[in-house]
Order: C-alpha cells, then sequence, then structure tokens
C-alpha cells in the first residue's frame, strides 16, 4: 500500500494572548506509524494534540488530519472525522455518570446500527484488551484507580476501532509492569489494526521501545524530528541531555 | 467497493466448510447478528472448518462475531478450525480470542418490594448520617469561630473581603429591585383593601412594618441564598475534586480558616447592610403607590412612620439578618464538603445547598417571628 500521510502540520502558529507557543511548527505523520510529541514543560506538547484533535484553535499555518484541514473543516466533516479517530485524554475523562462498560459502548450505541449484545460483548472484549477484569465493567469511574482510569479510557477510545488513536501521557500514572503492557498492547494494535497513533508522552521506555519516530518541541519550534537512531547521531548537546 | 459479508455453509458428509465472504465490519454486520448463528447445523457433521481466505476487510467488531458464531458452535458440541487467514488477521483473532468475555457479568434482579425497603433503611441510615456529620461540622465551625475570634489577625480579612465584595456588593442590584418591587405588590393590595374603609394613612405602618421587620429580612436572605449557597458548594466541592482542600490540609492550612470562615463571615457582615438597602427601597415603593393611590404624600409617609412606627420593628429586622447569614454559610459550605469525586454530585449537592438554605431561613424566620410575638415584642 502507498505511504500516505494521516497528520500534516504546516507553520503552524499558535498565540495565548500574547504569549506565542509554537512559531513555525511543522511535521508530517505517516500512516501506521507510532508517532511521539516530545518538549519540556509548557513546549506545547498537549497544546498541538489539542489542535489536532479541533479542541484548540490556530492562530496560523495549516492542520491536516486524515486529509481535512481541520480549521476549515465543516460539521458534517468534522463529525466524520471524530468517529475516526480515538483519544486518550491524561486522566481518562471517563463520563462519570455510567458505568465502565457503558462508557465503552457509548460510541458504539451512536454510531452503529449493532444489535446491543454485541455492542456489549465488543466493549467486554475491549476491557479485557487493556487488562482491565470482568468486575470492573459494572463499576463507576469514581471507584477506579487512576491507572484503571486510564485503561478504560483506552478501551473507550478503541471502541470504534479507530485509524487513529491520540494519546496524551499514556503511561503516566502506571506501574512500569502495566505500563510496558501498555506500550506492547499499543504496538500490537498497530500492527493487526493497522492504527496510527499520535502520542504524548515522557516515558523514556515507551519513548525507546514504540515510538517509530518523533518530533521534539522547543523554542516554539520543531528542534529534531526524527528516530532514536538519528537522535543519538546528533551533535546537538541540548538534544542530547534531552533523555538523560 | 466493500462487499457485504455473507458466509456460505458447504457441507460434506461430516465435516462442514464455511466460507467467510466480504468485509466484516461494524457498518455491515448489523444484519448478521439478528441469531445466535445463521447457519442451521446438521445432524450428521461434527467438525466445522471456517475458511477467512475470502475476507477482504475485518475489524474487531467483524472478529467477534466469528468468534461468536464458533463459540456457539463449540457449544452445541461440534469443533471448529480456522483457515486461510492473514497474518494480521491471525494475530487479531488470537487477541480477541484470548480476551473473548465468557463469563456472564453479574446482574443484580431484586424483588421490588425488598428493593424499596432496602431503599428506605439505605435513606433513613444516610439522614441519620448527614445530621451527624452536620452536627459535627457546625461544631468543629463554632471552634474553628471562637479561636478566630479570640485571635482576629488569623482571621484571612482579605478572603473575607472578597466574598464581602461577591456575595454582599454583587447582590446589592437584584436585591434592590426586589424589594422595591415587594413594596409596590404590599402597598397595591393594601391600598385597595384601606381605601374602603377610607383608612388611607394606615398603608404607611402595613407598608413598613411589614417590610422591614419581615420582608426586607426575608427576601434579602432568599436571594442570597440562591446566589451564595450554591457557589459556596460549588467552589469548595470543585476544590475537594481537584484535590485542593487535601493539598491545604497536607500543607498545614485549616479549611476551616481557609474556606469556611471568611464565607461565614462575610455574609454575616454583609447580609445586615443588604438589609438596610432592601428596607429603604422597599419603604420607597410603598410610598410611591401610597401617594399615586392613596394621595398620601412623601412628607406625611414619613411623618407618620417617626409617630408611630416603633423602632424595634428595624432593630428586630437587623438582628435577624446575621442570624440568615449564618445559616445560609453554614449551610452552603456543608454541602460543598459533601461533594465527592464524582460530576453528578456536584449538581446534587449544589441544588441541595439551595433547598436547605431557603428552607431553614424560612423555618428560622417563623420561630423567630412567633418567639418575639409571644413575648409581646
Amino acid at each position: 500500500m502507498k505511504e500516505r500521510i494521516v497528520v500534516e502540520a504546516k507553520d503552524i502558529i499558535t498565540r495565548f494572548g500574547e504569549h506565542t507557543i509554537h512559531n513555525g511548527v511543522s511535521f508530517k505523520i505517516q500512516q501506521g506509524e507510532i508517532f511521539g510529541l516530545l518538549g519540556g514543560s509548557g513546549s506545547g506538547k498537549t497544546t498541538l494534540l489539542r489542535e489536532m484533535i479541533m479542541l484548540q484553535k490556530i492562530q496560523g499555518g495549516q492542520m491536516k488530519v486524515l486529509g481535512v484541514d481541520v480549521s476549515k473543516a465543516s460539521h458534517v466533516q468534522a463529525q466524520k472525522l471524530m468517529r475516526q479517530w480515538g483519544i486518550l485524554f491524561q486522566f481518562g475523562a471517563l463520563f462519570t455518570s455510567l458505568t465502565v462498560l457503558e462508557n465503552v459502548m457509548i460510541a458504539m450505541r451512536e454510531y452503529t446500527n449493532l444489535p446491543d449484545w454485541i455492542i456489549q460483548e465488543s466493549a467486554r472484549m475491549k476491557l479485557s484488551m487493556v487488562g482491565l477484569p470482568t468486575k470492573v465493567a459494572t463499576m463507576f469511574p469514581s471507584e477506579l484507580s487512576g491507572g484503571m482510569k486510564k485503561r478504560a479510557g483506552l478501551a473507550r477510545a478503541l471502541a470504534l476501532d479507530p485509524k487513529l488513536l491520540f494519546l496524551d501521557e499514556p503511561t503516566s500514572g502506571l506501574d512500569p509492569k502495566s505500563a510496558r503492557a501498555f506500550d506492547e498492547l499499543i504496538a500490537t494494535l498497530r500492527k493487526t489494526l493497522g492504527i496510527s497513533v499520535v502520542m504524548v508522552t515522557h516515558d523514556k521506555d515507551t519513548i525507546e521501545n514504540v515510538l517509530d519516530r518523533f518530533i521534539i518541541l522547543g523554542n516554539q519550534k520543531v528542534r529534531f524530528e526524527g528516530s532514536m537512531e538519528t537522535l543519538r547521531q546528533t551533535t546537538d548537546e541540548e538534544l542530547k541531555n534531552f533523555l538523560n | 467497493m466493500k462487499q457485504k459479508p455473507s458466509l456460505r455453509l458447504d457441507i460434506q458428509e461430516q465435516t462442514a466448510l464455511v466460507l467467510l465472504q466480504g468485509s466484516w465490519v461494524k457498518e455491515r454486520i448489523a444484519a448478521l447478528c439478528k441469531t445466535d448463528i445463521p447457519i442451521t447445523p446438521s445432524q450428521t457433521t461434527h467438525s466445522y472448518t471456517f475458511d477467512f481466505s475470502a475476507v477482504t476487510d475485518f475489524d474487531t467488531h467483524g472478529i467477534m462475531l466469528i468468534l461468536h458464531f464458533a463459540k456457539t458452535l463449540e457449544k452445541q458440541g461440534q469443533s471448529v478450525v480456522f483457515q486461510g487467514e492473514s497474518p494480521s488477521m491471525q494475530q487479531l483473532l488470537h487477541i480477541c480470542d484470548t480476551h473473548y468475555p465468557l463469563e456472564d457479568i453479574e446482574e443484580k434482579k431484586g424483588i421490588f418490594i425488598l428493593d424499596s425497603l432496602e431503599n428506605v433503611g439505605r435513606q433513613s441510615v444516610e439522614g441519620y448520617r448527614t445530621l451527624a456529620s452536620f452536627f459535627s461540622f457546625t461544631g468543629e465551625l463554632t471552634h474553628a469561630c471562637i479561636a478566630a475570634v479570640l485571635k482576629p489577625l488569623s482571621i484571612r480579612w482579605k478572603a473575607t473581603l472578597y466574598h464581602i465584595e461577591q456575595s454582599g456588593a454583587g447582590a446589592i442590584p437584584i436585591i434592590l429591585l426586589t424589594s422595591f418591587l415587594i413594596g409596590i405588590v404590599i402597598a397595591y393590595q393594601g391600598a385597595t383593601q384601606l381605601e374602603k374603609f377610607g383608612a388611607n394613612i394606615f398603608i404607611v405602618e402595613m407598608v413598613t412594618i411589614s417590610s422591614v421587620r419581615e420582608l426586607a429580612p426575608l427576601l434579602t436572605a432568599i436571594v442570597v441564598a440562591g446566589r451564595s449557597a450554591s457557589s459556596y458548594s460549588a467552589q469548595i466541592g470543585v476544590m475537594k475534586i481537584t484535590d485542593e482542600v487535601d493539598a491545604m490540609r497536607s500543607m498545614g492550612f485549616s479549611p476551616w480558616d481557609f474556606l469556611v470562615l471568611p464565607r461565614l463571615f462575610a455574609l454575616v457582615v454583609s447580609l445586615p447592610l443588604l438589609v438596610f438597602f432592601a428596607d429603604i427601597v422597599s419603604v420607597f415603593g410603598g410610598m410611591v403607590i401610597a401617594s399615586t393611590k392613596l394621595d398620601v404624600s412623601f412628607v406625611e409617609f414619613i411623618d407618620r412612620i417617626k409617630q408611630t412606627v416603633a423602632l424595634k420593628h428595624l432593630v428586630i429586622g437587623f438582628i435577624k439578618a446575621p442570624i440568615f447569614g449564618a445559616i445560609i454559610a453554614t449551610i452552603g459550605c456543608f454541602r460543598g464538603f459533601q461533594i465527592d469525586s464524582s460530576t453528578e454530585s456536584v449538581g446534587k449537592y449544589t441544588t441541595i445547598s439551595v433547598v436547605n438554605a431557603i428552607f431553614w431561613v424560612i423555618a428560622v424566620d417563623a420561630l423567630i417571628s412567633v418567639l418575639l410575638t409571644e413575648m409581646g415584642l
């Protein structure tokens, strides 16, 4: 299959009032890639992610996701786009009034005409895939720990078999073993379903083991774009220190 | 072009070949989900082979459905084998198979009467617990109050002033408007009755006493309860959800000093001041109607107030105001601390806090009214 571009950012400019976050940020994410957005605190990683999923407006440049320019997308286009991606927010962002199972089922109930039993079974399968035991299904988000909320959030993001998965710090707050299992799960999903993954992360193991390519943001620009191998060969001291 | 998913059954003596075709994706499989298995197994077959070679497209939902068919056959005592799957499909099949939900979710099914009895019990215990924790809250609040009064430097004056501005000064416009209208309403209704007896001048006592003694303080308290009890509950509740309250506690800052006392003092101070404005405006509303409907001029009206309306009515109104303020702030803060980690509870307790505050303001007002009248005041 021809290499396709799932996300294309061109000269993105973001400002909050007087404060400039991004000034000409450009990069491309290929289909099937696990792509990382890296950078120090306050470098605008999460902002960049939010711009891709239309939660934040850009002040300049162009952001194309799955071929659609997000700042010019019509309502219909935006709706269609939203069904093709799944998002895991940093703290899960589960709906507190629904049980965990209902949280995973809600998108399938709204957007497919499948009967309830298969929706329920798929939802339970996804919960099991992210490593949650059966008894969690009927619990409410307020009864879960932070790590479990995150897993449930991932199950919800995967509910519609998205083409594109956005993860905001997926392994933060997980114990090391769960974090590696999470990494493995994401790698397997990419392999089997051909999902492209965009993630904001600080986890050094995730960066080394899972990411195909990444960008490092700094000084309102992209400081580095490429893989771990190319980063190791760099002569830039500041970038070298980034991973230590 | 995506093909419709379908199965074709090919029976050869004891074995049957199930040929899966088309795209097994969530948008297209709905028609196949109607039954447990869309093929009727014959008596003689014991083994089924699922052939995936003609499947053009798939996702987890499609795989799920195929697995469901296979499991149904296995339950009927048949053996099932898969063949012809592509490597990526094999992987997904493996993952889905490992995580296929086998055990049923336990669903609680109760008997109606028992359930409702259980509910009554639960509600009673909850009511008792709420009462107990409210007493403990007011106890601690009193303790914190006394400690603060003995050491006035420890009071957070800046926060107190902020809440006076927000809850007191911010409420002035709406209180002026409602008091003015209430003054007009009393005077208007009174005017039509008094005119019949030619007792026009008694409009003065009627409007003034009812306003300054009862209606102005009560109305002010109700408006403030609606504005501030809800906002105090919501503010404190969200601070609890974001762990701000815990952070405060762990740093040794007492939530009493930082959150509750400033709000309590703010309302205790600002309610009498608001009542003062409400008194003036509601009497003024009465004066406007008295002069237009009953020919009682402003000067006559004010002269008559001086002659016949005792100061005690005004004083009683002012004494009630800080009590109402304390009730509103205490209930607002108490309900705020009851909010737990779910967003739903924010709505629930904010509503309860306003309803409680208004109810208790009216109840206490009634109690004071009866008590004072019996005492001859």
